[in-house]
């Protein structure tokens, strides 16, 4: 294999790992392509540590007189330390990890080679796709089809082969309003309220530029959302300056006077390098050993996290308000459509539809939301918050939805059907996986390199029953009301689990959960007998 | 119905009563009612009949701490009413005259000038005269000496401030080294601030190591005091394992120097055989009181965004704080636990920084003190027993409002960090702490009343008020914490809780208490509590043989729905996310997005009321608060109480 070429130096005895929650221990050291391999020496104990390379998001070396420590950095947030004898191999190591961490090929990434005993390539991938949510809600057929005008991928590299859209509009229209739409993101329907016949639709930003353009198939198609109603909501997760400011480079926002029964209501939300930086700001300060209240209250107040989480559930709150309160349809986008408008979307369905709140149900959304719907989860979380390179694409936005997933958790903890460890293994798998799950960039891509026949599916695995026992919600009490979030400032917290997950206050917490789930369990049991 | 109650409970009448006013939601401003504000001698009562719904909102005069009368608006005139249980009550009242006179009694009725006047003394439940003096017999001090092994060789009790002339804020009763004799100890509190000599407060049988607490000795730049300089050998003496002891200065050291100016100050270790003197900087009773006010106003903002709140949480200083009294308790648990060693700990005159800084400690190293019993314990020994100025400091009477200081808050809310921090290592919940915090507010019963022993007794509060602890303890199912186990690894011995800044939280549950749209809508406490219960009954069932056979209702219904009754209060309602853009659309009424959904399987305001927000014992906690002193009123009125945030 080619991966030899960067491994000089494959095993080193004697190496000492040092390890958030474990005390120090010496052992052998072994770099393969994918992985580094830390096992323990020591008399009656035999630990061994297995990361992804992958996993590997910075790394700093240092050298004094004959051996090395290497400081490594995780995407997942732990920081481990290895001091290495000899500095030649010390040196090795290093360079194995830093190329070997961020190769580029998907195809020789470690889900391409993950053959697990208890999984087959023949077993189904993936749990919900556009076609299978069409043909379960009957309620749609009337007046919404299933498209696959997408099928080759032509029309939207970044859609789906089949989308949703409304009876009236012929594929032709269709292929006309992706011209006039960026990346050819049309309206696509991604949610339907039973409770009322309500949609919402997402898209990117309407082409409209500097001269006003307009597109009459576009607002043909956005009238036939609304039929019947006398009007809709456009949220776009852009301010209004900044909506203004897109026509100076070919995009723009629905005007009142062509969409003259859409409402639109701007929600300025962070994307992008902004969320990056708030990310590695916030890390930052979670690592910050000054022990000082006010510093520490400062640099969390000046990551702007917490308000972007605030943002992020209030958008949501807004859009569900629509749909379930003020019974409009509701179409979003800012401006690609892959990022906040995701995010967003895919709180309010939360928020609104008990189906999506089961274990299994909030693994079809993100599947449809998120994968389907073409987020670029390669770009975004190519690094994470330790990164020394100069950030390109990363955002988490994925990481900020779980974030506000969890503070809907602590605010309903009886409504959701998962537990936090869920969020807790999504927020490690997105970033560095065994599973082709979230490779690549959109539905396109991983056809293109065989995802889905070469690679096994995360969504699945996490569905066997050891481990949906382990992610499931002990204490889940189905209910069919809306579940409101309150964005007041004292409701939101910051998500200890995740950013603080290495330090020993997290274990205490843990083992709460896991009382809890006994209790319920004797309890069961009890109940049964 | 509110006559019925009300004569009952109050003989005397309604004051007063004005009608259409208005009571403004915080949180919501579209939420506001309109009903009408009946004062009586006890209690301001707001009562709306919203369709037929009748809804009742109590307000204890004692624990008003503040009746703003603003300027009128066209609407009416704004009356603002801060209470000391962080509710905050914007009320409008139509007419300035009316509000005037409200604004006035109530100002007279929040003020007692004398302790005649509070609440205690005219409170009077159902309950004969043996049973209410065997609610002061509930708590004594001298089994929670024994439960630590004393007197024994090492520590005797002292009869030396009997009659409480040693020292007046002491209490009778005080444990001292066994080779303290009663001139070295009366000479030792002759060379301390109001004589309050190093006394005993917590003693480990495990290694001898104790607490002793006093006030700062009058050394000034010079002076020594033989006796004082033996009082501490002795301490010394009597750990046996140890050859040295700490003194704890809880002051900054500059405070403490600047009180050697005034001829008092700290110890000077050339003068003491064998002691190491450390300061820990926790601040005086004036920045926590400052600090505290400036930490609400961030709590009474209407809608700030997260910046605003976390800026202002942060100039507040209040959670830096907290983390000073913690990291002291820290010091002194570790030097007990960990090195064995006694601690004297002293302030300035040892009954506010030192009660907390022992108290905390106390809580750290024996999970005694972490039981129900065990805090009420802790509280009436390191705080009651030992002087703390509850009156002064809780400004029970129209008093000097320097006087006035969130002390004890602030040794409530430590436990509730470490609560947070050890989910299972409590056997009481929040909502105890909650309880607690609103009696010593609320002068409903007598432990808090005055500013120490000898004040209690000539008020003759054992003769005359009941008892908090015995009512605590009659409910204490209601504050037990379900995830708390006597054998579970965080129950055991010293606590050692991470002091890292992040480890620090606002405490939503008390500060925002009323905000009941802040607070999680569903409570996992409550829905485990009913498991527990039904787990064990279910045991008991197996146990006796009966044949196990639950009615088929018990067996569909998961606990939730019985134990919350039908309304498992998902029931919310959106918050504001819409900035009021809906006003601004001609086509959708305000209306529309806070009009209750015509389907009855929808959420409604009443079931909001009834089952949100019990995580944080809100709920619970308002039916049995000093708010509605009346625990006997039909549950469906208890609506009254919760209505108010």
């Amino acid at each position: 294999m080619e991966f030899s070429e960067h491994i000089k130096t494959a095993n080193v005895e004697d190496v000492v790992l040092r390890q958030p929650l474990h005390p120090p221990s010496r052992g052998t050291l072994c770099i393969t392509g994918h992985h580094l391999l830390f096992s323990d020496r020591e008399e009656g104990s035999s630990r061994q540590v297995l990361l992804l390379l992958r996993n590997i998001d910075a790394i700093e070396k240092r050298t004094s007189g004959s051996s090395g420590t290497i400081t490594i950095k995780c995407k997942d947030l732990q920081v481990l330390q290895l001091d290495i004898p000899g500095m030649e191999q010390c040196l090795n190591i290093a360079h194995s990890i830093e190329t070997l961490s961020c190769l580029d090929s998907v195809s020789e990434m470690y889900p391409f080679f993950y053959r697990p005993a208890d999984l087959s390539l023949q077993d189904q991938w993936g749990l919900s796709s556009p076609e299978s949510y069409y043909s379960q809600m009957k309620e749609l057929h009337g007046r919404w089809r299933l498209s696959s005008v997408n099928r080759d991928y032509s029309v939207c590299p970044s859609y789906p082969p089949a989308v949703i859209v409304p009876n009236s509009i012929d594929d032709d229209t269709l292929r006309k309003v992706a011209k006039f739409r960026q990346g050819g993101r049309f309206p696509v329907l991604c949610y339907y309220h039973r409770k009322n016949g309500m949609v919402i639709m997402r898209s990117s930003q309407p082409l409209t530029g500097a001269n006003r353009k307009r597109c009459k198939e576009d607002e043909l198609l956005l009238q036939a959302v609304i039929d019947g109603s006398d009007k809709g909501y456009i949220i776009d997760t852009r301010s209004s300056q900044q909506a203004q400011q897109a026509r100076m480079t070919g995009g723009g926002f629905e005007s009142k006077s062509c969409y003259s029964h859409w409402k639109r209501l701007h929600r300025q939300m962070e994307r992008g390098k902004a969320l990056q930086e708030s990310l590695i700001k916030l890390v930052e300060a979670c690592g910050d050993e000054s022990n000082n209240m006010d510093r520490w209250l400062s640099k969390l107040e000046n990551s702007k996290w917490l308000s972007y989480v605030q943002t992020a559930l209030s958008t949501a709150g807004l859009l569900a308000e629509c749909v379930e309160r003020d019974g409009h349809s509701v179409l979003v986008h800012g401006s690609e459509g892959t990022d906040s408008s995701l995010l967003i979307s895919t709180l309010a369905q939360l928020i609104m539809d008990p189906c999506c709140r089961t274990l299994d149900g909030f693994l079809a959304l993100l599947e449809r939301e998120w994968l389907q719907a073409g987020h670029p989860f390669q770009q975004r979380c190519a690094h994470s918050a330790y990164s020394h390179t100069r950030l390109q694409q990363e955002s988490p936005v994925f990481l900020l939805l779980l974030d506000c997933v969890w503070q809907l958790w602590r605010q309903f903890p009886l409504a959701l059907g998962f537990s936090e460890a869920l969020l807790l293994r999504l927020a490690t798998e997105v970033y560095a996986s065994d599973y082709g799950t979230f490779l690549c960039n959109s539905d396109q891509e991983r056809c293109a390199v065989g995802v889905k026949d070469k690679t096994h599916c995360l969504f699945q695995a996490l569905l066997r029953p050891r481990e949906k026992d382990y992610y499931s919600n002990p204490l889940y009490e189905p209910t069919e009301l809306a579940i409101w979030p309150s964005v007041h400032p004292q409701s939101l917290q910051l998500w200890r689990g995740f950013f603080l997950r290495w330090t020993q206050q997290i274990r205490h917490l843990e083992e709460a959960q896991e009382e809890i789930r006994n209790m319920v369990i004797e309890w069961g049991k009890l109940a049964l007998s | 119905k509110l006559k019925e109650t009300m004569w009952k409970n109050n003989p005397k009448k309604i004051l007063s009563a004005v009608e259409n006013v208005r009571l403004l939601d915080r949180v919501s401003p579209r939420r506001s009612r309109v009903g009408t504000l009946y004062l009586t001698a006890t209690h301001s009562i707001f009562v709306v009949n919203e369709a037929g719904v009748r809804n009742e909102t109590w307000v204890l005069h004692s624990l008003v701490f503040s009746a703003e009368k603003q300027a009128a608006t066209p609407s009416g005139c704004p009356l603002i009413i801060h209470c000391k249980n962080f509710q905050v009550l914007h009320f409008v009242i139509p007419r300035e005259r009316e509000c005037h006179d409200v604004h006035l009694s109530l100002q007279r009725l929040s003020q007692p000038e004398s302790y005649e006047e509070l609440y205690c003394f005219s409170y009077k439940p159902n309950v004969d005269e043996v049973e209410r003096r065997q609610e002061w017999d509930f708590l004594d001090l001298k089994t929670d000496y024994s439960r630590m092994g004393l007197p024994n060789s090492l520590w005797k009790l002292s009869p030396v401030n009997r009659h409480y002339k040693v020292s007046d804020t002491y209490p009778a009763d005080l444990f001292v080294p066994e080779s303290a004799t009663p001139p070295v100890i009366v000479g030792s509190s002759k060379f301390r601030s109001r004589g309050r000599f190093p006394a005993l407060s917590y003693y480990s049988k495990e290694n001898h190591a104790a607490i002793c607490r006093s006030s700062q000795p009058l050394s000034g730049f010079s002076a020594r005091c033989l006796e004082d300089e033996q009082m501490l050998e002795a301490i010394l003496r009597s750990n046996p394992c140890s050859d040295f002891m700490y003194v704890v200065d809880t002051r900054p050291k500059l405070n403490a120097i600047a009180n050697r100016a005034a001829g008092k100050g700290y110890e000077n270790e050339d003068n003491y055989s064998n002691i190491k003197f450390q300061f820990i900087g926790i601040e005086n009773i004036h920045v926590m009181r400052n600090s505290q006010q400036k930490m609400l106003e961030v709590c009474e903002l209407r809608s700030p965004s997260m910046s605003d709140f976390l800026e202002g949480l942060e100039s507040s200083g209040w959670l830096k704080h907290i983390k000073a009294v913690l990291d002291a308790g820290i010091f002194i648990a570790k030097a007990v636990a960990e090195e064995g060693v006694s601690v004297l700990v002293h302030c300035s005159d040892g009954w506010d920084r030192t009660a907390q800084v022992c108290s905390v400690a106390s809580v750290l190293l024996d999970p005694y003190y972490r039981t129900i019993r065990g805090i009420m314990v802790l509280i009436e020994k390191d705080w009651i027993s030992f002087g703390h100025k509850f009156s002064h400091r809780c400004n029970h009477l129209d008093g000097d409002p320097k006087e006035v200081s969130p002390v004890i808050d602030q040794f409530l809310e430590c436990v509730w960090q470490l609560m947070e921090q050890f989910p299972c290592a409590f056997e009481f919940s929040e909502r105890l702490l909650i309880t607690i915090h609103s009696h010593i507010y609320s002068c409903q019963y007598g432990n808090f009343i005055g500013n120490n022993q000898r004040e209690r007794i000539e008020l003759g509060v054992r003769e005359r008020t009941h008892s908090l602890w015995s009512h605590l303890w009659t409910n204490h199912a209601d504050y037990i914490n379900p995830l708390y186990r006597p054998d579970h690894s965080q129950t055991q011995g010293l606590l050692r809780p991470s002091t890292a800044p992040y480890s620090f939280k606002f405490w939503r549950g008390l500060y925002n208490r009323f905000d009941r749209g802040m607070h999680p809508r569903q409570s996992v406490e409550d829905y485990l509590r009913a498991i527990q219960e039904e787990t064990q009954q279910l045991e008991e069932q197996l146990a006796s043989h009966k044949q196990v056979r639950l009615s088929s209702a018990t067996c569909d219904k998961s606990p939730t729905v019985r134990a919350l009754g039908n309304d498992l209060s998902l029931a919310n309602t959106p918050q504001d996310y819409t900035d009021g853009f809906i006003t601004n659309s001609p086509k959708a009424p305000d209306d529309s997005l806070i009009l209750q959904p015509q389907d009855s399987s929808q959420t409604s305001e009443p079931s909001f009321s009834n089952g949100s927000d019990q995580e944080s014992g809100i709920a619970d906690l308002s039916c049995r608060s000093p708010l509605s002193e009346d625990s006997t009123r039909d549950p469906d009125s208890d609506e009254a109480a919760y209505s108010a945030a």
